[in-house]
């Protein structure tokens, strides 16, 4: 073996080997997606739990602190294990490839950034099976709930979370320094694809905000265990500063989650539309605006906190203000596929679905900035329904579609369409029975995180159960799907796989080799 | 490593290290600034110099106390008298009870905090246990002072100012006053 990866035919030992030492952007990349698929599976269980208890009013499957440690691992384990993950997969994999350059600029702090992240997980999931349990405050682990009230695992969160981001801004830096460094000779910043774009503007921004975030939980390790009091009213400080700095992280997070998704539709619309991208720069322009103000809108997380009238006003307008840019991409989008010779692959179907689904997620959205409305709106499934619109069907749908649609790329297979569609409309259709009736609940005034529920909101919860096994079912079909094209998938030889695709990607033959220029190409 | 890499590594590290300096060294007294010239949060400023002001002898301002204890703070905690009718600029005393009925000794804190918002920068306290922990030995009872002026630059709009306090039990974090009492 002169050249090449090891193979199961090497021996277990090399093979292993491999994977741990291994440098390769390529490997990394799926490794990442690997990790990031197994963490879906274990906070889709999560969900599976919640949403079986909240089938039927009252308490019949698990206790209510339980319940409460569910929702919370679910949150972590579904932004800091699945997506975030993911689309560090797909970048590690793709933009190489998409920028002409022979591997990521960093390979060793590449590997280092993945291999902390199962330890980071695996110190987090361990809570579950401690004395007191696993977190049990929400994802957002608000003080004083996650510091004086907090379980004694929580300095287990606490480590885990400085892992995660420790590893987010190593594969951050690893990005920026690709992007920057190593593009083919005539790739400009202007010519690069939309999804290199995203990925450079996100990666600015995990820079900027995890080590925020990294700075909260370490003022709560010292407020838990070394006596300082930032968000202890005892002692002179406040626990509301403890959410404007988690949402000054927060919210620049929720973009660094879709940001990359906006890429992959950015590379699949066109595909299959047999189009260029419409209105590429101001698709640039307005990814970068979005980004700048994603750190000026915190505030709106926090309407109820009682700011005063200025503030609230300032934030409401201000969030209203990135529907315009957010708007100007979805026009771009559907003027990409307007008299454009449509196909509906796989693919496709995920990345339309994302369009809608997204946009409707925004529209509830820009409901929710409306600081008066907010009032009534704040933690009840109203906003459970929101950001699983933008979160699910934004970034899982493009995850999903753009791992359709580079799978043939990588393992020089052909997935199976029909399964595919099977697994697009079961989930399509499971994702609306679940979140569609929780908009019902929340505005009808169901709190979230609760186990328990008044009868009123009795049949829109079994339905919305009924939609998450539904949407859980699929995610199985997806998973059997992908290892069955890896094993059996009709081999693809054609560079460019999809007739339409263009890029640089495409034309490195299928399936892509270990090593992919090795000499640059040259851009016109 | 090629040197364009290594320059744009230490760049990219040390903003994520000034980011996370940011966070824990510069957010938390950016936001007690902004706290404390917007009054925000009822925050009150701690000990005022009394000075020689005229009182407003043709307005009355109903000041309300309100006594509430943290989660699991034991104590019996509340004021001696619930309201006040005050002239802006015109001193007054009055006392908050307090009695430690555990068998422990303890030690207390007050946070104090004034509603409505745009007050909160006109209610001066001369004197106020809230300056000070509050150490009770094991069923011991004490009667707890404040003194305060309302200022007469008061907004026009504000005819009720409600003072409250919450008491947190902090002994753990003063073994050094316990020791004291005894």
């Amino acid at each position: 073996m002169a050249h090449g990866p090891a193979t199961l035919a090497d021996g277990w030992v090399k093979y292993i080997s491999r994977w741990v030492f291994t440098t390769n952007h390529k490997d990394i990349g799926t490794l990442y997606l690997w990790f990031s698929f197994a963490m879906f599976i274990l906070g889709g269980s999560f969900a599976m739990i919640i949403r079986a208890e909240l089938f039927q009013p009252g308490m019949q499957l698990i206790k209510p602190e339980f319940f409460n440690q569910m929702t919370t691992m679910h949150g972590l384990v579904m932004v800091f294990g699945a997506i975030m993950p993911a689309f560090v997969g797909l970048a590690n994999w793709l933009i190489p490839m998409m920028i002409g350059a022979p591997d990521m600029a960093l390979p060793r702090m590449n590997n280092l950034s993945f291999w902390i992240l199962p330890f980071a997980f695996a110190i987090l999931v361990a809570t579950l099976f401690m004395e007191g349990g696993g977190p049990n405050f929400g994802w957002t682990f608000y003080a004083p709930l996650s510091t004086t009230y907090a379980p004694d695992t929580v300095n287990y969160f606490i480590f885990g979370v400085h892992i995660m981001g420790a590893s987010s801004i190593m594969g951050s830096i690893n990005i920026i320094a690709t992007v920057m460094n190593m593009r083919a000779p005539g790739m400009t910043y202007m010519k690069m694809p939309m999804f290199v774009w995203t990925w450079l503007i996100t990666a600015f921004l995990l820079v900027a905000v995890m080590p925020v975030l990294a700075g909260a939980v370490t003022m709560m390790l010292t407020d838990i265990n070394f006596g300082t009091s930032f968000f202890d009213a005892a002692g002179g400080g406040d626990p509301v500063l403890f959410q404007h700095i988690f949402w000054f992280f927060g919210h620049p997070e929720v973009y660094i989650i879709i940001l990359p998704a906006f890429g992959v539709v950015s590379q699949i619309i066109p595909t299959f539309s047999r189009k260029p991208l419409f209105g590429y720069s101001s698709m640039v322009y307005a990814t970068a605006s979005i980004a700048f103000m994603s750190f000026i809108v915190w505030a709106h997380h926090m309407f109820t906190v009682g700011m005063p009238i200025a503030g609230e006003l300032y934030f409401m307008y201000a969030t209203m203000l990135i529907a315009v840019p957010t708007g100007v991409k979805v026009f771009n989008w559907i003027t990409t596929m307007y008299k454009g010779s449509l196909t509906f692959e796989t693919p496709m179907l995920f990345s339309i679905a994302f369009v809608i689904l997204f946009t409707f997620g925004g529209f509830t959205g820009l409901m929710l900035s409306i600081a008066a409305a907010d009032i009534q709106y704040h933690d009840t499934y109203f906003v459970v329904a929101h950001f699983h619109y933008v979160m699910v069907a934004g970034a899982v749908f493009s995850g999903t579609a753009a791992v359709y649609y580079w799978l043939p790329k990588w393992c020089g297979k052909m997935y199976d369409e029909t399964m595919g569609k099977v697994q697009f409309w079961i989930a399509f259709i499971g994702f609306n029975i679940t979140f569609m009736p929780q908009h019902f609940l929340g505005l009808a005034g169901m709190p979230r995180r609760y186990a328990d529920y008044g009868l009123q909101f009795a049949d829109w919860n079994m339905v919305s159960s009924i939609g998450a096994f539904m949407y859980g079912a699929a995610q199985i079909l997806f998973l059997f799907n992908v290892v069955r094209t890896i094993t059996h998938g009709k081999p693809v030889d054609k560079p460019e796989v999809w007739e339409g695709a263009e890029g640089l990607e495409w034309t490195v033959p299928t399936p892509a080799p270990y090593h992919t220029f090795e000499k640059p190409p040259q851009v016109k | 490593m090629q040197t364009s890499h290594r320059t744009l590594l230490a760049k990219l590290l040390a903003l994520a290290v000034a980011m996370f300096l940011f966070a824990v060294f510069v957010l938390p007294p950016l936001y007690d600034l902004f706290c404390e010239i917007t009054g925000i949060g009822g925050r009150t400023d701690g000990k005022y110099e009394a000075v020689e002001v005229r009182v407003d002898t043709s307005r009355q301002v109903e000041v309300q106390f309100v006594a509430a204890n943290n989660a699991e703070m034991p104590w019996e905690f509340y004021p001696m008298e619930y309201s006040v009718v005050v002239h802006p600029g015109e001193s007054r005393a009055v006392n908050f009870f307090a009695h430690n009925t555990t068998g422990e000794n303890m030690v207390a804190q007050a946070i104090p905090n004034v509603l409505p918002n745009n007050a909160a920068d006109y209610f001066h306290k001369t004197a106020c246990f809230c300056f000070d922990n509050q150490p009770l030995a094991a069923g011991e009872q004490a009667e707890l002072g404040l003194v305060f002026i309302l200022d007469p630059d008061l907004p026009d709009s504000v005819n009720t100012v409600t003072l409250s306090y919450t008491l947190f039990d902090i002994t753990d974090r003063t073994a050094l006053s316990i020791s004291q009492i005894q």
